[in-house]
């Protein structure tokens, strides 16, 4: 039996539809909670970012929290940057108790890309440990082998950067999450098809779900930040061009366009199972991608 | 090595200000291989801190300088003893070992550090120095190709590479080398790939426990390790 909704389309053969919130830095959710409420019902799950970018926020399981209140479906994205493994457990622990069971384990970004560059890292467990982390909690026992009150059961996913410009190491690192226990994977920004083509030639001996990512644009010079400043984004020389090539004030409109082309692709073509929408910062557009896409998500 | 750089003049200006008699104190071991507290930077210091006291009026200190071959090893600090009645502070130019090593040896005399003790590591090259070893009690190199992955990924990670590296380099510093492609490419050309694909589970910080200690227990004459 599935343990999310998640985990239950993650069984069918739809192809799914899953975007990313990024929390407040602050106690005003009210712009978080109307991201929620106009994405719930048009994607398959909603992932909560933790701290994206190492930029202190509200939490990625209050944001999860949030979802589950608003109806929708939360993936909590889970990095081993800030919590030890007591806390790490612990929050897991926290989310299973209040239905958040999607889980997405990241290692998570280096503490010198964010806003408190002097803090400690933490990164007492990797991305590949915590899956494992999860799979002996819901054995019933913590990872130093005492007995739970309670076994919580997780549906878990990772992150693959299909893109990466030196892939061997990375395709290793996908090998070992799958054997930690991954089901899905939501991959790092795709900019050119044919890095996915390649990867999917790779990753469909597995018995895993591969969603795509999609991160929108929202001008040349977006693109040109990231690719210097955002940790794995490598954005190609073509979409830099074609996104260059617009008049002022329409790159948020070429890149929703660029976006919903993606998709369509890879839905067409049959690329992988599903997409995952980062629109960092900009999350009110995804609705407009999904409809350009033709996307339709079946009903919860 | 212990690498470690000088502080700046000012804050050393700062921490002696309530001092009249203030040793400066070298180390003849680390300190003056990584150019921060030899017998030349001992030296340096000293004609620093008389320049800048001749300029700024009214501080009186007198200084004394000397270099011990080691401030780490108390039969080195022996020869101390008859020169710390003289002085009302020691300004150790030691690494954060020799300080306590001296605090430990005269309880007496306050003793202030001259340097910021950085790493361990090696000399790159003419004035630049890299970390290498962490001293994590748990060496892995036989697994990583003998690069620490501990040391030299900014996450000291054990399973591969993050989704950050990028031209080979590291999200946290674009000059630094990916630990990880490093010991990905020394184990490709060692024919070892296969330590890359194993599982390595999370670190076991006990290991040693802080603060460290290190008992070695005599091994008898026909016993192991002989």
């Amino acid at each position: 039996m599935a343990n999310s909704l998640f985990e239950e389309k993650l069984h069918s053969d739809e192809f799914l539809v899953t975007t990313e919130v990024g929390p407040p830095k602050g106690v005003d959710v009210s712009e978080m909670i109307h991201h929620i409420d106009i994405l719930k019902d048009k994607v398959d799950a909603i992932n909560m970012t933790d701290h994206q970018s190492s930029v202190m926020r509200f939490p990625s399981l209050g944001g999860c929290l949030l979802v589950k209140e608003r109806g929708g479906e939360p993936i909590l994205q889970m990095t081993c940057r800030d919590r030890n493994r007591l806390a790490l457990q612990a929050d897991l622990l926290l989310a299973y108790s209040r239905g958040i069971v999607n889980v997405l384990c990241l290692t998570g970004d280096s503490i010198d890309v964010g806003d408190h560059k002097e803090a400690k890292p933490v990164f007492d467990s990797d991305s590949v440990q915590l899956l494992r982390m999860i799979r002996t909690l819901e054995s019933g026992k913590d990872i130093a082998g005492n007995d739970l009150k309670g076994a919580p059961k997780f549906c878990i996913g990772a992150s693959v950067h299909p893109e990466a410009d030196f892939i061997e190491p990375q395709l290793v690192k996908f090998d070992k999450k799958v054997s930690a226990g991954a089901q899905f994977f939501q991959t790092q920004g795709i900019f050119d098809l044919g890095s996915l083509r390649r990867f999917m030639q790779y990753a469909s001996q597995f018995d895993v779900k591969i969603l795509a990512g999609i991160i929108v644009l929202a001008s040349a010079r977006m693109a040109q930040y990231m690719n210097a400043n955002v940790p794995g984004i490598i954005i190609s020389q073509a979409i830099i061009d074609e996104l260059a090539g617009v008049e002022k004030g329409k790159g948020l409109q070429k890149g929703i366009e660029i976006a919903a082309r993606f998709i369509k692709t890879i839905k067409e073509e049959n690329l992988c199972h599903g997409v995952h929408i980062m629109a960092v910062g900009n999350e009110s557009i995804v609705p407009d991608i999904i409809e350009a896409a033709q996307l339709v998500v079946a009903p919860r | 090595m212990i690498v470690a750089e000088q502080k700046p003049l000012q804050e050393i200006r700062r921490m002696i200000s309530p001092y009249e008699r203030v040793l400066i104190l070298g180390c003849g071991t680390c300190m003056t291989v990584c150019d921060a507290g030899g017998e030349r930077e001992v030296s340096f210091l000293h004609n620093a801190l008389r320049l800048a006291q001749s300029k700024g009026g009214n501080e009186a200190h007198r200084f004394l300088e000397y270099t011990l071959k080691r401030q780490c090893e108390s039969e080195f600090l022996e020869t101390l003893v008859d020169k710390v009645g003289d002085v009302d502070a020691i300004l150790s130019l030691g690494c954060g070992i020799g300080v306590q090593a001296i605090a430990e040896r005269f309880p007496d005399t306050p003793v202030l550090p001259g340097v910021n003790t950085s790493f361990m590591g090696m000399s790159k090259e003419q004035g630049v120095w890299d970390e290498r070893c962490a001293a994590c009690g748990d060496c892995r190199l036989e697994d990583t190709a003998g690069i620490c992955p501990i040391t030299r990924c900014t996450k000291g990670i054990l399973n591969g590479p993050c989704a950050g590296t990028k031209n080979g380099k590291c999200e946290a510093n674009k000059d630094m080398d990916c630990a990880w492609v490093l010991i990905y490419k020394r184990l490709e050309r060692l024919g070892q790939l296969e330590k890359m694909r194993r599982y390595y589970p999370m670190r076991n910080f006990r290991a040693i426990p802080r603060p460290k200690r290190l008992v070695r227990t005599p091994v008898g004459v026909g016993e192991d390790n002989g």
